[in-house]
């Protein structure tokens, strides 16, 4: 028997394709869609549940960090930029529909001229809306990053012009008080695409939607890491010269990476309004583009998990911890960053790593 | 297959006013293993950064009809000009398998690229035969032994389809019997190929070496087979009279 086994193997020796067991994984996607669509709400009081709606936001956004970063190398030090336009665009949809047809948002009476700049009009569309919030940041990362990586700006450099670009968005949005709200920015919403934000059944459903979208990116970038371009992207990160020597541009590469991360942290954006009810440039700017990247390094960058983990459980922490010690806080995040960032480049993921590891040399 | 061959005619490369390769002039045909040797500063890998596009250069160097020197380094690769480098650069983090299949894949399109490889393609399976690495190749490269690592770039060169294999030094820094097996290697796969060799081992050279080229100061000094270049009193001049009679020149 095993003489004949080992005949067939021996003859069909090209078909093989020798893989990582899926099963950790599958497992621990299963794991995260209890937690998050079971376990949550059954436990969670509505306020908790809201907050922790607006964690899975910015785990949204991590995931696609997790891309950039952790698997393309690009230190996306400016994710703001994106989420605020999903934000704004999501923002400005729902200011439309609760002043009516042909009505004039609120802010818009009392600061600006009373009439709807032209530029908002096509956001009175809910499929325009739907569409914009995925196209907009796509198309300017798209912009961006062809003008970036094609001039082969990377590493610090990078890292340094995403952060201005957001201190930029974040300047601009304040600027624009008459169209845009200014720094009040835009808030006091009344209705998600026809159901009433005020109604607590609709505001589980939002926790249910932004959940159920966190899960489809966590599979997306599932299916783009297993890929023929997630090795690639890894062999960009870690050698960019030595690819473009096998006949590759590396800068369509990273752009494909950056396009899809700024697309999630537009969707984040997106999800973000309605649960959490207002969207100032204060959520898009320097300080919450860096928060972004902090649970993402905490949890590790270049894991499937750890991006959301590590988001989730930064911004629990965040919550309980500066609501007893406020001052606290901010040194002990941090201490945490510097830490990780020296000590674990792996994050909290790589811990298991390095015990596995021990137990193998011993 | 085809009667192509490297043709390189007044290649000058300046770097702010040093002129590091000075108008060099050799014709490289297929099947021939033309070792390209020098002292150090010569101008060597100078020359090969600039038949694949990483500096800037004047002159002319084709490859079949097609004109290589000034066009981007990813445009020059998919002509079929492959190179290898001084230090070992393989993908650490990927296996064997991985970085032999990411060589091959520079022509995928997107849908390819977004699907996860279904089965090993024929051209990285014989690559893995070829470079002796098929037991290795579930390995991550940055495990591999300094000479399987050069082995690894000389497979990845053969799954590129390279025609022209420009190698800088592929030997350093490997055991005797390395080298040898590594020479067979280039035997193998040179006699359908253009391959140069750069190198600065003797022995190495005088085994495996069809032709030689030697360059000094950026110029071509001498040229001709293994005796004639030894022959030669300017090279051995440049080597000080020892050098090329006793093996290694770097100290
Ligand atoms: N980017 C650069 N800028 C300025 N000078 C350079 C540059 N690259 C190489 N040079 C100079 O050009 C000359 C040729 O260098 P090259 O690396 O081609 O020599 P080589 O023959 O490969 O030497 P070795 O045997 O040490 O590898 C050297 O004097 C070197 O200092
Ligand atoms: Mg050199």
């Amino acid at each position: 028997m095993t003489t004949l086994k080992d005949k067939t193997e021996s003859a069909a020796p090209q078909a093989r394709v020798r893989r990582k067991s899926e099963l950790p994984t599958a497992i621990g996607f299963i794991a995260l869609g209890l937690a998050l669509l079971v376990l949550a709400p059954a436990v969670l009081s509505d306020f908790r549940l809201a907050l922790l709606g607006r964690f899975v936001c910015y785990a949204i956004v991590a995931v696609g960090i997790g891309l950039a970063w952790g698997r393309g190398g690009m230190l996306t030090l400016g994710q703001g930029v994106f989420f605020g336009l999903g934000a704004y665009v999501m923002a400005m949809h729902l200011k439309l529909a609760d002043a009516g047809a042909d009505g004039v948002p609120d802010f818009m009476k009392l600061y600006g001229s009373g009439e709807v700049p032209g530029w908002w009009e096509p956001f009175r569309s809910p499929i325009v809306t739907v569409v914009a919030i995925v196209a907009v940041p796509a198309l300017v990362a798209f912009g961006l990053g062809a003008a970036i990586f094609r001039r082969r700006v990377r590493g610090a450099y990078f890292a340094i012009l995403s952060q201005a670009l957001a201190a930029a968005f974040a300047i601009l949005l304040v600027g624009q008080q008459a169209t845009i709200g200014g720094t009040n920015g835009l808030n006091g919403f009344k209705s998600f695409f026809g159901f009433n934000l005020y109604d607590p059944v609709n505001k589980r459903m939002l926790f249910y939607i932004a959940s159920a979208t966190l899960l489809l990116m966590v599979l997306v970038v599932w299916q783009l890491y297993r890929s023929r371009y997630g090795e690639l992207l890894i062999a960009v990160r870690d050698q960019e010269e030595r690819v473009r020597f096998l006949g590759y541009d590396p800068a369509n590469v990273k752009i494909v990476a950056y396009v899809v991360a700024a697309a999630m942290a537009g969707i984040a954006g997106a999800l973000f309004v309605p649960i959490v009810g207002i969207i100032s440039p204060a959520s898009v700017g320097v300080v919450p583009s860096i928060a972004f990247l902090i649970g993402v390094a905490i949890g590790g960058r270049s894991t499937l998990f750890g991006p959301v983990v590590g988001a989730i459980a930064v911004a629990w922490a965040q919550t309980s911890l500066s609501e007893s010690f406020p001052s606290f806080w901010t040194y002990f995040q941090g201490a945490m960053f510097v830490l990780v960032v020296a000590f674990l480049p792996r994050g909290f993921a790589g811990v298991g790593a390095l015990f596995n590891r021990r137990k193998e040399t011993a | 297959m085809n009667g192509d061959y490297l043709e390189l005619t007044d290649v000058r490369v300046t770097f702010d006013g040093f002129v590091a390769v000075d108008g060099v002039s050799m014709t490289v045909l297929q099947g021939d293993l033309r070792f390209l040797i020098g002292p150090n500063g010569a101008g060597k890998t100078t020359l090969v950064d600039a038949i694949t596009g990483l500096v800037a250069a004047s002159g002319s160097a084709t490859f079949g009809a097609t004109q290589l020197l000034n066009q981007k380094v990813h445009k020059i690769a998919r002509l079929g000009v492959g190179r290898t480098f001084q230090t070992a650069s393989v993908f650490e983090e990927l296996t064997v398998l991985q970085n032999l299949d990411i060589a091959a894949g520079a022509g995928r399109g997107p849908l390819t690229l977004l699907r996860r490889r279904s089965s090993v393609p024929e051209e990285v399976e014989e690559a893995l035969e070829i470079i002796g690495l098929g037991d290795l190749r579930d390995k991550q490269a940055g495990v591999l032994a300094h000479g399987q690592k050069q082995w690894l770039e000389i497979g990845m060169l053969l799954v590129q389809n390279a025609r022209v294999l420009l190698l800088d030094e592929p030997v350093a820094g490997m055991s005797a019997h390395e080298r040898d097996e590594t020479g067979q290697l280039l035997r193998r796969i040179g006699a359908e190929r253009t391959v140069v060799v750069v190198e600065h081992d003797m022995d190495f050279m005088r085994s495996f070496a069809t032709s030689v080229t030697v360059l000094h100061a950026g110029r071509v000094l001498s040229e001709g087979t293994v005796a004639e270049v030894q022959a030669d009193p300017r090279v051995q001049e440049v080597y000080l009279g020892r050098a090329a009679t006793t093996g290694e020149v770097r100290s």
